[in-house]
């Protein structure tokens, strides 16, 4: 991604930053913030789903967002990359700042900023073509790379994504053909290719058995050296292992968001350690 | 008689109707399939596929004329009705789902796919053959697409409908435009089931008759050009079982043959290329 892309030069929109009482923002600690979400509401059609969210995403770790099914966490993720935009009556507002603009701004170009942003899905989603292309796609998009750049930055997202060793030999075999892991790791790689800064995670884990899971929560542990990492998961062990932040969401709301070791072993609000322990939910 | 003797009993009495029902259906089947494989397949020699038809009341001479007329109206047909109907299945499917032109045109579709072929016969011969002034190939194809046309339509729609919104998602994700990502991945996910929608409509319009009677009519001659009237398998079949002639009946069963196996054939291959992809 060039320094001149769009998004840098949108005009920032600090302008319109609602005053937010320092006390109410959640902070990861003294970290780089990469992301900052400020008063975020959501709404299909007219029913508000989130309500006031705000909180900082610490750059080059990882945050989990966790809650109850329907609690709004999926819906926060989404707003990270505009992919709301694609459904009639899908609304956000407040704002999230990344590198100082406002993304959810219209004049924001949701396809630039979904290169800097790249997201990996609960199903695997191989595209019906092969391996290599299929890590490509990313790339092929942005147009003036070489042939050779791209079967280097394929192997390079290959190997970032651990999948290297085990498809090296058959780059021209379909997608498909790969296991579930195998498939969720092709996902991530192509989303590593075009070297975005922050990577979303939908629940990467939920349909992989248990040793593909392990192997992806390795690899975040790898990635959150160079990318920022948020991960919507609903396995609360998970969430504890893989994640160096956690925010728990209830009902729209971000009830509190914090360090994962202080949030599972002395949560602040009643509610996330009813849910933590498993209370409900 | 305690409960579970009559389930039974009622268990034994619907599985006896059904699977008799489903005998039936097979056996009417094979029946129709047998006869014309009889009758038909002794019809079909060297001539049948390469010489003109004989004269009538004369015996030999084949209807290669007929074979080649209905290939080449079909083929015009498909090259009309894809693009149109690709294209309109991929406005119902992505950007007319909840509008009203788009659920009026949804139910235009439905409606023509069970329209009667007569009918649409009918309304070509009144826009195309008396406005060119006689019955041409162009005519009959321009009918034969028309049938085509919503059952490609619909099965574009529900086929790209069938891909799973996350691989929308996951092709935007990466910074896709819309159109790309239509082109590129949507339309290779659903590629299969899109071929086969015009498979389908491809063996509907083989058998048709009553479209093409009234638009290409028939030709003794091998065709010039498409503006002229042009000879096909059905319009054939229906002529020569309507004849006097003893040798025109043997072909208008070599016909049927031909007609039967080649509408199986299509549907069979469909089938593999389906089988293998799911």
């Amino acid at each position: 991604m060039s320094a001149a892309s769009p998004i840098q030069n949108a005009a920032p929109a600090d302008k319109k930053v609602k005053p937010v009482k320092a006390a109410k923002v959640a902070k990861p600690g003294a970290n780089k913030v990469c992301m900052s979400v400020r008063n975020l509401d959501f709404f299909y059609a007219d029913k508000q789903v989130l309500f006031g969210n705000t909180l900082d995403i610490a750059a080059n770790k990882v945050t989990a967002f966790i809650g109850p099914s329907g609690c709004g966490k999926s819906t926060h993720i989404r707003t990270y990359n505009r992919m709301f935009d694609l459904y009639k009556g899908h609304r956000a507002e407040g704002e999230i700042l990344l590198d100082g603009i406002n993304i959810l701004d219209p004049n924001v170009p949701a396809l630039e900023l979904r290169h800097k942003i790249g997201m990996i899905f609960q199903k695997p989603t191989p595209f019906p073509m092969s391996i290599m292309d299929n890590i490509a796609y990313g790339l092929r998009l942005q147009s003036g790379l070489s042939r050779s750049e791209i079967e280097g930055r394929v192997e390079k997202a290959l190997k970032d994504a651990a999948l290297w060793e085990e498809v090296k030999d058959k780059l021209n075999q379909a997608g498909t053909s790969l296991s579930g892991g195998q498939q969720q790791r092709l996902c991530i790689a192509r989303a590593l290719a075009v070297e975005p800064e922050v990577i979303l995670m939908d629940e990467p884990c939920s349909a992989l058995d248990p040793i593909a899971t392990a192997k992806i929560e390795e690899l975040i542990d790898e990635l959150k050296q160079r990318f920022t990492i948020v991960i919507v998961t609903h396995n609360m062990q998970q969430a504890a292992r893989a994640s160096d932040f956690t925010a728990f969401f209830y009902l729209g709301k971000l009830i509190e968001f914090g360090d994962t070791q202080q949030i599972f072993t002395a949560p602040g609000k009643q509610q996330t350690e009813d849910y933590i322990t498993g209370r409900f939910g | 008689m305690n409960n579970m003797q009559r389930r039974k009993i009622i268990n034994g009495t619907v599985l006896v109707l059904s699977t008799a029902a489903a005998m039936i259906g097979l056996v009417m089947l094979t029946w129709i399939l047998g006869d014309v494989a009889i009758k038909g397949a002794s019809a079909i020699n060297w001539d049948f596929f390469t010489q003109l038809p004989s004269p009538p009341g004369d015996e030999g001479g084949g209807l290669a004329n007929a074979i080649v007329g209905t290939l080449l109206m079909t083929v015009v047909a498909t090259l009309i009705s894809v693009p149109f109907g690709v294209m309109a299945g991929t406005y119902l499917s992505e950007f007319g789902r909840q509008t009203a032109l788009g659920s009026t045109a949804r139910f235009v579709a439905d409606i023509l796919v069970s329209a009667p072929s007569i009918v649409i016969g009918v309304f070509v011969y009144l826009l195309v053959v008396k406005t060119m002034g006689n019955f041409s190939g162009w005519a009959g194809a321009i009918a034969l697409s028309i049938i085509m046309l919503p059952v490609i339509t619909r099965t574009t729609e529900e086929m790209l409908r069938m891909v799973p919104k996350e691989m929308r998602e996951s092709a935007l994700a990466l910074g896709a435009p819309y159109w790309k990502m239509l082109v590129q991945v949507i339309y290779r996910c659903a590629m299969t089931g899109m071929i086969t929608g015009i498979m389908l409509a491809v063996a509907r319009v083989a058998g048709e008759t009553a479209p093409l009677l009234f638009t290409s009519l028939n030709s003794p001659y091998w065709m010039q050009s498409m503006n002229e009237p042009m000879a096909n398998m059905t319009v054939a079949l229906f002529n020569y079982a309507m004849s006097p002639y003893d040798d025109w009946h043997a072909k208008a069963w070599g016909m049927a043959f031909l007609i039967t196996m080649s509408v199986l054939v299509v549907t069979i291959i469909t089938r593999i290329s389906l089988h293998k992809r799911s």
